[in-house]
């Protein structure tokens, strides 16, 4: 479905990705793990257009798009919830839901999308009148993630979405991340919390300063040697 | 005496107004202060000038097809110049619209010389009594229609699907880009927005005021000080800080001399900017 293959890419020539290839599968979980500052959100930002590479390919469903503007890449069904939640702070939770099916005309398809998001967070439905900045770090991530659905995607790309959670709302978005996967998106997942991630996923890959070390099951990562001596502390 | 004064200076301030709304919004929305916007008022000024002359409308009857030139006058000045730079260097950020302005003045002295003109027959002229104080007419239809106009531009970026992509690219470019916003066509859409509102309040003004090419570097400065006193990027901030600049305006000029009015202006400037630097109600896009 995504195919990544040897790419490159950095900040004002500053490199910040070397050789990264990767792909996923219609219907996987795919995780990316690493430590602070590894790489990984500048994939996520490779894949939406944000940042440009600098060599090698990114193809989605077999069309290059690697050269594409973020919007065109949106409205491949390509969708991705940046790290930090990005709400849009002085907007309602119901603005903030719609910007998210900004490419939907069909006024009945962006009502059955925000039915289906306030059935999955409840919680944004009792807040939807509400300016976004002014809900909790974990209702805001809610927010985040449910404004990925209203787009439709195909594959949603979640970077660090339990960052600055409560234990008890990680798990809230786990289990919704799990409910998300069940209907049929696909999904790339950027996590800091290494065995949590390991365990959701099908699929996984360790970068270490911008350079894949590492890939295989969650199960495979979890017991390979390097893994848990660098990230689970084993 | 001073309720008759302040009437006046509500009413100017109502232009002003307007004229500051367009600048708020574009500064709002894509982080150029735009030292233009002055010029655009005069180039409104000449187009309802012109209009009037060559197919007889009356300026405030052809404001609406003014501000409409002016919209598609500021998409095309977005993309051709604005856009290009808006990556680039802080400076070319910061001087570019100063070139421009001074590029549209010198065409105007060029294309129609520095002389004073003036619309020969507006349809609305002399004044009235509203109650106690006298109101001219045409400063009446004028600020009537900036405030008709403001409100328009206010109900279309909160209300209308395109206003609020161009709310969500003032809060957070990135994320409006990951929502599927074509961040450049909508940056187009407020620059253009912005440039009406400039067009629209030269309609007006051109009803009753000389047209030179000079004319409009005077609104754009009182715009650029009342959308620093209502806070950049606050469009309702704009509104009130170019009301109470009318007021300032007229009212202090009267008190302390008319040639000193303008000082008045800038030393209320420089007491909110120190006191209050965000300004009355203000949010930064940076
Ligand atoms: N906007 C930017 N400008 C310049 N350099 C950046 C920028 N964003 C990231 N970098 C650099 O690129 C490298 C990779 O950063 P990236 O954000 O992809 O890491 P990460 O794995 O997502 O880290 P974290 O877990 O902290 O989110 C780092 O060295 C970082 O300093
Ligand atoms: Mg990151």
């Amino acid at each position: 479905m995504l195919n990544v293959s040897s790419i490159n890419a950095g900040y004002s020539g500053v490199p910040a990705l070397t050789d990264v290839s990767l792909h996923i599968n219609p219907g996987e979980i795919v995780t990316i793990v690493g430590s602070n500052g590894a790489g990984k959100s500048t994939i996520a930002r490779t894949i939406s257009g944000l940042v440009r590479i600098t060599s090698g390919s990114i193809t989605f469903n077999g069309e290059r798009i690697d050269q594409l503007p973020p919007h065109h890449i949106v409205a491949r069904g390509l969708v991705h919830v940046p790290e930090g939640r990005h709400v849009f702070s002085k907007l309602t939770v119901t603005e903030n839901l719609k910007l998210g099916a900004y490419a939907t005309t069909s006024e009945a398809e962006i009502a059955k999308r925000l039915e289906y998001v306030y059935e999955l967070f409840p919680i944004l439905k009792e807040r939807a009148r509400q300016q976004a900045g002014s809900l909790s770090g974990g209702q805001q991530q809610m927010l985040a993630l449910g404004r990925g659905l209203m787009a439709d995607p195909k594959l949603l790309i979640l970077d660090e979405p339990s960052l600055g959670l409560m234990p008890k709302l990680v798990e809230e978005v786990f289990e919704a991340i799990r409910t998300i996967s069940q209907t049929g998106v696909t999904i790339l997942l950027i996590e800091q919390r290494v065995l949590e991630a390991l365990e959701l996923c099908n699929r996984g890959y360790v970068i270490q300063n911008g350079r894949i070390v590492t890939e295989g099951t969650g199960t495979e990562l979890m017991d390979s040697e390097m893994v848990r001596k660098a990230y689970l502390g084993m | 005496m001073y309720l008759q004064l302040t009437v006046g200076g509500l009413l100017l301030g109502c232009i002003y107004g307007l004229v500051a709304m367009g600048l708020s919004l574009i500064y709002g929305v894509m982080g150029i202060v735009n030292f233009a916007h002055g010029a655009f008022v005069m180039v409104a000024m000449y187009a309802s000038f012109w209009l009037n002359r060559f197919l007889g409308l009356d300026p405030v009857l052809s404001s609406p097809l003014v501000a409409l030139l002016m919209f598609g006058f500021g998409v095309i000045v977005y993309h051709a110049i604005i856009g290009k730079i808006l990556e680039g260097p802080f400076l070319a950020r910061l001087l570019v619209t100063f070139g421009l302005s001074i590029f549209l003045i010198n065409c105007a002295q060029f294309l129609w010389s520095p002389d004073y003109r003036m619309v020969e027959n507006p349809i609305f002229r002399g004044i009235i009594m509203l109650g106690p104080v006298f109101v001219e007419v045409p400063k009446l239809m004028a600020s009537i229609g900036s405030l008709i106009v403001a409100g328009l531009i206010y109900w279309f970026v909160r209300k209308t699907k395109t206003g609020l992509a161009i709310q969500a690219i003032s809060l957070d470019r990135m994320a409006a880009s990951l929502m599927g916003i074509d961040i450049e066509r909508l940056n187009g859409y407020a620059f253009g927005l912005g440039c009406a509102c400039a067009g629209a309040a030269g309609g007006f003004l051109a009803e009753f005021y000389y047209i030179f090419p000079d004319v409009g570097t005077m609104f754009g400065l009182v715009a650029l000080v009342a959308v620093a006193l209502g806070g950049f990027g606050s469009t309702e901030g704009a509104l009130i800080g170019a009301i109470l600049i009318g007021i300032i305006e007229t009212v202090g000029g009267f008190m302390i001399g008319s040639e000193f009015k303008y000082a008045l202006v800038f030393l209320a400037y420089l007491v909110i900017v120190i006191v209050r630097p965000r300004g009355l109600l203000g949010w930064g896009a940076d």
